[in-house]
């Protein structure tokens, strides 16, 4: 097991080394700079503002100096918003985007798994006609034409909940509802697919043959293999709530790290750029590792630390 | 000698796109305490469907008992709510199946599946389950039981699986005992101590035995009666002398004909042609197209059933004495 987990290790950071330098080699080649907005600079200025960056240098020197920043896990300031280190906004945002986003597929899990279910149960019922009808328009529906039409009804007409920010339990309601449906829906389909086959496996039939209630035999027999492909696309599902919580924080005008992440990309503020880039690929490696950590609990006959053959 | 199962007149169909499988048409049989009664035939006779008709595990919708009864102990299960039958379901008759890889659950240890059956239906503490499960594995010839426990089905081979299988199956102490094919998915040198294993069970436990299979060998080992089924009708059934050396049914006689011989240099005799349609089965007997002996009579009408002897019954027009005489005189002739 240490074994695996080290061998990972080392693939996620070599990993991590081949975004680093894809992300420094498209923030070079994008034309443009931090300051070619300011109006106000002139040259003399611009250079000084360079230097002091350390943009004057040539590109490998800066290509270092970027790994030794990532190495250190410190980002140096932001260029774009004065008096703050990289580090400030990611302690800033990340707990509301972790927020978001652990709700989001909290609500994504446990909602898709019991529709998914239920269609099951009743297979070609009218429960399971409606799920399904309900799961393709969740997928088929972007999250930000949700987010406005959730917005627009239940805010604005009927003002059940607030129209934006992220103060209380009661805000969150609107964000989290527009970026669970899509990975809901998802697996709500997956699950209703699996479970259908697990049901008619025999070992369901043997549980049967023992007299068990309906209910220990989902919840005990069922349930377990049927969600195997569920945690399988669990790793790519978080890709998508992550880059949608971009869009979603926007609108909703959520103080996350989304929101950094754009704006640094727009204003080529490129300590914040790398900062957040790093960060949210660490984290999404992390995720995935731990999704194929959960394989080997919920599946005895994947071993994490057993060749092939063994 | 009692009995403890009855089957009367079961008819079990089966609604599909295609139109209603009338899968069973009419099956009657009883069990003795302590016997074991094979059900022969080929695929799709209904066979299968019978058993589980009896365990009440026919998937409703499609399938439906629309005729019958099933009289276990001196209750009609086809009567009883889902709730009842679970209650005897694992309890008063369990069930074997096919294909022991497939039958226990991947991701639950042996243990955890052996045990579940006897804490829903018996008031036992976890101490309690453990030693009976260990004992029911020491019974089916697991060595290491206390080990064993922990692990998991991918971790036996099929053998061993089916005994774990047949130690669930046993563990709550059935008085009946459906085996569906136990023996089908398995090597022939374990299939031979499947069987040993059966007939030691039922020494020690007395259980009685319905016994699945299309393998006459297997029925030779350890039936005590048979019935043959075909097209969902028993067109005979005996003791497993009278259906070995005095089978009257020409079905019976071909489906002995078919097992190979070693003492015989000849080649084998199949039946030929299939069996037939079952969305529409004949209203004569259903084996009348394959039948060498076939006569008009059997094409319209289905033959009563002829008792052969006290045990040994046949549906064959060939008993009748009319069709006794015109023989008699082919015979002569």
């Amino acid at each position: 097991m240490l074994k695996y987990i080290l061998k990972k290790l080392l693939i996620m950071l070599l990993t991590l080394w081949i975004i680093v330098t894809l992300t420094f080699v498209l923030m070079v080649t994008v034309p443009g700079s931090p300051f070619n907005s300011e109006s106000s600079s002139n040259e003399i200025v611009q250079q000084n503002l360079e230097r002091h960056y350390n943009l004057d240098k040539p590109l490998p020197v800066q290509y270092l100096l970027y790994l030794k920043s990532v190495v250190t896990l410190d980002f140096g300031p932001s260029i774009k918003q004065s008096n703050q280190s990289v580090n400030d906004l990611l302690g800033r945002g990340f707990p509301i985007s972790a927020e978001l986003g652990f709700f989001t597929v909290l609500v994504a899990v446990i909602s898709g798994v019991t529709i998914g279910t239920l269609a099951a149960l009743r297979h070609n019922g009218i429960i399971d006609y409606f799920a399904m009808t309900v799961a393709v328009l969740g997928i088929s529906i972007p999250n930000f034409i949700l987010a406005t039409l959730l917005i627009q009804q239940l805010a604005v007409n009927w003002s059940i909940f607030p129209v934006a920010t992220w103060q209380s339990p009661k805000h969150m309601v609107l964000p989290v509802l527009a970026l669970a449906t899509g990975p809901m829906a998802i697996i709500a389909r997956l699950t209703r697919s699996t479970m259908l086959e697990v049901l008619t496996q025999d070992y369901i039939k043997m549980a049967r043959a023992k007299g068990l209630s309906p209910w220990k035999i989902i919840v005990k027999h069922a349930l377990r293999n049927a969600l195997m492909p569920v945690v399988t696309i669990l790793g790519t599902l978080l890709v998508g709530v992550m880059t949608g919580s971009f869009v979603i924080e926007q609108i909703f005008a959520i103080p996350g790290m989304g929101k950094y992440f754009v704006e640094s990309i727009n204003h080529r503020d490129y300590p914040v750029i790398m900062g957040t880039t790093v960060f949210y690929s660490a984290f999404l490696i992390i995720m995935l590792f731990l999704v194929d950590i959960a394989y080997g609990l919920l599946d005895p006959r994947i071993k994490v630390n057993k060749k092939e053959g063994d | 000698m009692e009995k403890i199962l009855e089957v009367k007149d079961l008819h079990v169909n089966f609604k599909t796109y295609g139109g209603t499988v009338q899968a069973v048409r009419g099956v009657d049989f009883h069990l003795n305490k302590g016997e074991t009664l094979a059900i022969v035939g080929e695929s799709g006779c209904g066979k299968s469907v019978t058993v589980n008709a009896i365990m009440g595990l026919i998937p409703n919708p499609p399938g439906k008992i629309t005729r019958g009864k099933i009289i276990f102990k001196g209750r009609d299960l086809t009567r009883l709510k889902e709730k009842k039958m679970r209650a005897i379901r694992g309890v008063d008759i369990s069930m074997i199946f096919q294909d022991p890889m497939t039958a226990l659950n991947p991701t639950l240890t042996i243990g955890t599946q052996l045990m579940e059956g006897l804490k829903q239906h018996r008031n036992v503490s976890d101490g309690e389950a453990k030693k009976r499960a260990l004992e029911m594995l020491e019974l089916v010839g697991i060595p290491n039981p206390e080990e064993r426990l922990k692990q998991y089905p991918h971790q036996f081979s099929g053998g061993m699986s089916q005994r774990i299988v047949i130690a669930i199956a046993l563990i709550c102490e059935p008085e009946l005992l459906i085996a569906d094919e136990p023996t089908t998915a398995l090597d022939v040198t374990i299939q031979a101590q499947i069987l040993e294993l059966f007939e030691r069970i039922q020494e020690a436990t007395g259980v009685s035995i319905i016994l699945i299979t299309h393998d006459l060998g297997v029925v030779a080992k350890i039936a005590d009666r048979v019935a043959v089924m075909y097209a969902g009708k028993i067109i005979e059934i005996g003791s497993k002398r009278e259906i070995f050396y005095n089978s009257q049914h020409p079905y019976t006689k071909g489906l002995l004909q078919s097992v190979p011989r070693l003492d015989v240099k000849e080649n084998l005799q199949p039946i030929e042609g299939t069996p037939p349609d079952l969305f529409s089965p004949p209203t004569g007997c259903p084996f009348t197209p394959r039948c060498p002996f076939a006569m008009e009579v059997c094409n319209k009408v289905y033959p009563a059933s002829f008792k052969y002897s006290n045990t040994h019954s046949v549906d064959c027009w060939l008993q009748d004495e009319r069709a006794q005489k015109l023989l008699a005189k082919a015979v002569k002739n």
